[in-house]
């Protein structure tokens, strides 16, 4: 089975703080990772590569610096990696990114199974993935808990709900949106670091996907953003204090008007 | 792209500071931007001299804006039941077709519908929508979003509003594609610019470290998604009269590719934890499995749901629906009570925005007491039964 897999590199989270004095990010020490969700997708696509057989192609759209991403996901088992960058591609909201991944994934192949992480938690929008499969008109599952079987035509799936979980029958080509309960990441073996840092990575330019510049980046937007402000801050905090026994008092007249 | 006036830039840095991708540098005292830069406009905004502009970022205008009028809401219905959140979007819904003098729409998709209707109306709508047809009893994205697909282009409202759940995440993007506009995820605030009536949509980005305004200036309908309990619902009101309009889907849209073969709802404490106006949340202070026994008890003592953090998900205590964060789910409770959680940055993303954050941690320097309203420190063994012994007295009494 022919397999890609749409990954993003973002800033760690845990780096990203927010300047008390100033309310700006403070951004020294920011390391780029992989997104969380996408480990999960590469995981589970090389999963289905083993009992199933076939190549497993790992897709970015980002800057040059987002290669490492792509390195990573083959040390953990993935077998080509793709670089989609241009300076045109910079502003682009997900209609824009969905546009640019679908002309990119038409350049590279003819693909059965397309994951990617539920979302990107720099922007948190879990739009890329449905809009993707719209271009490409293939059906799509998003938020998949469990692949139950990949089987030769068609999978069978389990999507989250708010509620519980859908089990979903799909036919190939099929997209899927995965969360991090599918799997547990593998750490890259020695064997795949070497792979890893040996591998060529295929750029592709806009003009090399045959994009449309009025579609990508920024001027392809749809949506645009007016302005960016730091969220209102809490109100000052309170600890309580005294014994357990008073602090558990404290707290109990605290929390009245929701004991009502 | 971003233009640098290098004759007005005096390398003060604030563009610097701003920049939330770290994109711009002052280098050799001029601002020079990198790669990085996603042309967001936060230095733009920043630059008191003015020395920094983006230019040749506007879409072209490719459509007649005023031939889309009145405002949506998806009403999302699942088991018989009305998501609570598509009431909410009908409170802000009205308060937005009043600014634009447009009339409010509910779009209900589902199967055995009833009352759902009537109730729609009394929560706000001028029209609904309804497509109810046995073919929908099981939410697809493609025939949910060829039914919604269709109305919009037939109707052309200037606005469409869905609730931030597991459906209207998955099959809105779908939709917005198809029509070629814009959609911003996961809004907390929506309002009409007077100027120009253009839809403003506020939301949080890095997980909740930054918020973003976001607007569709050339395309329509403008899109969003709105978190669930954000949004007030307006009071039932019998009174309120609206038209009821039945659709019949055509037999294209109800075909699916793919088959829902089994529908399961989740046993145990409730999982839709988006819902829930008080949390009790459990982290890896517990030290064990067994102190969810002790979380439920508040939970069940405050009439309130159980959370938790990553964790005590990843030490298999609670499953996975259940966890509260980045890679969790993001909630908005009147009340978190964050209980032996450290406090991480990706837990935080998921829980800021509650009304009130209660945190008990034995580590007096843990930074969930950071964001905590009020914070006590000290053993969870020993705090939570005697909180829940007063907790039960005072509604005992």
């Amino acid at each position: 089975m022919n397999i890609i897999v749409c990954i993003k590199q973002v800033p760690d989270a845990k780096d990203v703080r927010l300047d008390p004095k100033t309310n700006t990010l403070s951004r020294e020490g920011v390391q780029s990772i992989m997104n969380p969700y996408d480990q999960h997708a590469v995981e589970e696509a090389v999963r289905i590569k083993e009992s199933c057989g076939g190549e497993v192609t790992v897709l970015t759209m980002g800057p040059p610096q987002a290669e490492a991403v792509l390195r990573q996901a083959i040390s953990c088992g993935a077998d080509h990696g793709v670089l989609v960058s241009d300076r045109a591609f910079a502003g682009a909201d997900t209609w824009a990114t969905s546009y640019t991944l679908a002309k990119a994934i038409a350049a590279v192949g003819i693909f059965e199974l397309i994951l990617c992480g539920k979302q990107a938690i720099d922007g948190d929008t879990a739009q890329v993935g449905p809009g993707l499969a719209m271009r490409l008109d293939m059906p799509y599952v998003t938020c998949v808990q469990k692949v139950r079987q990949a089987g030769e035509t068609d999978m069978v799936v389990e999507r989250m709900m708010d509620d519980g979980f859908d089990v979903i029958k799909v036919r190939y080509p099929v997209l899927l949106t995965v969360v991090k309960d599918i799997n547990v990441p593998r750490v890259p073996s020695l064997k795949g670091t070497m792979k890893a840092k040996k591998a060529v990575i295929k750029n592709l330019t806009a003009a090399d996907i045959d994009a449309d510049p009025a579609l990508i980046g920024l001027p392809g937007s749809p949506t645009k953003v007016v302005k960016v402000f730091p969220p209102e801050s809490r109100g000052e905090r309170c600890m309580l204090t005294g014994t357990i026994d008073e602090q558990v008092e404290q707290l109990v007249g605290k929390l009245r008007p929701y004991l009502s | 792209m971003l233009q640098i006036d290098k004759d007005l830039c005096i390398g003060c840095g604030i563009c610097e500071d701003q920049c939330a991708f770290g994109a711009i540098h002052v280098v050799e005292g001029t601002a020079t931007v990198g790669d990085a830069c996603t042309l967001c406009g936060a230095c733009v905004d920043a630059c008191d001299i003015g020395a920094l502009a983006l230019t040749g970022t506007e879409k072209s205008v490719q459509m007649n804006l005023a031939d889309w009028s009145g405002i949506w809401v998806y009403s999302e219905f699942r088991r018989g039941e009305l998501a609570s959140v598509s009431l909410e979007l009908l409170g802000i819904g009205r308060k937005l077709a009043d600014e634009r003098k447009v009339p409010l729409a509910a779009v209900l998709i589902g199967y055995g519908t009833f009352d759902a209707a009537a109730k729609l109306v009394g929560h706000g709508a001028d029209i609904v929508y309804r497509v109810d047809d046995e073919a929908l009893r099981l939410f697809a994205d493609d025939t949910y979003g060829a039914v919604m697909t269709s109305l919009i282009q037939e109707h052309r409202p200037e606005i469409v509003l869905a609730g931030a759940t597991a459906i209207g995440r998955s099959f809105i993007p779908g939709v917005a594609t198809l029509l070629n506009t814009g959609l911003t995820a996961d809004c907390t605030k929506l309002e009409i610019r007077p100027e120009d009536g253009a839809l403003l949509q506020t939301r949080p980005a890095f997980g909740g470290n930054i918020m973003a305004t976001i607007e569709c200036p050339a395309t329509r309908p403008q899109m969003a998604t709105v978190r669930p309990r954000v949004m007030k619902a307006l009071e039932f009101d019998p009174q309120r009269t609206g038209k009821i309009v039945d659709i019949a889907p055509s037999a294209v849209q109800l075909q699916s590719r793919i088959e829902v073969v089994e529908s399961v709802v989740s046993s145990g404490p409730k999982v839709n934890i988006q819902e829930s106006d008080i949390l009790v949340s459990g982290g890896r202070g517990l030290d064990n499995e067994k102190g969810f026994v002790l979380i439920e008890q508040l939970a069940k003592a405050l009439n309130g749901d159980v959370s938790a953090s990553r964790a005590a998900v990843d030490a298999g205590w609670i499953p996975y629906p259940h966890q509260v964060g980045q890679t969790g789910k993001t909630v908005a409770p009147k009340l978190y009570i964050a209980c032996g959680i450290s406090g991480a940055i990706q837990h935080v993303a998921g829980m800021q925005s509650a009304d009130t954050i209660v945190a008990i941690n034995r580590d007096k320097n843990a930074p969930i007491f950071n964001v905590a309203d009020f914070g006590i420190v000290g053993d969870l063994y020993e705090i939570l039964p005697k909180l829940i012994a007063k907790i039960e007295e005072q509604r005992g009494s």
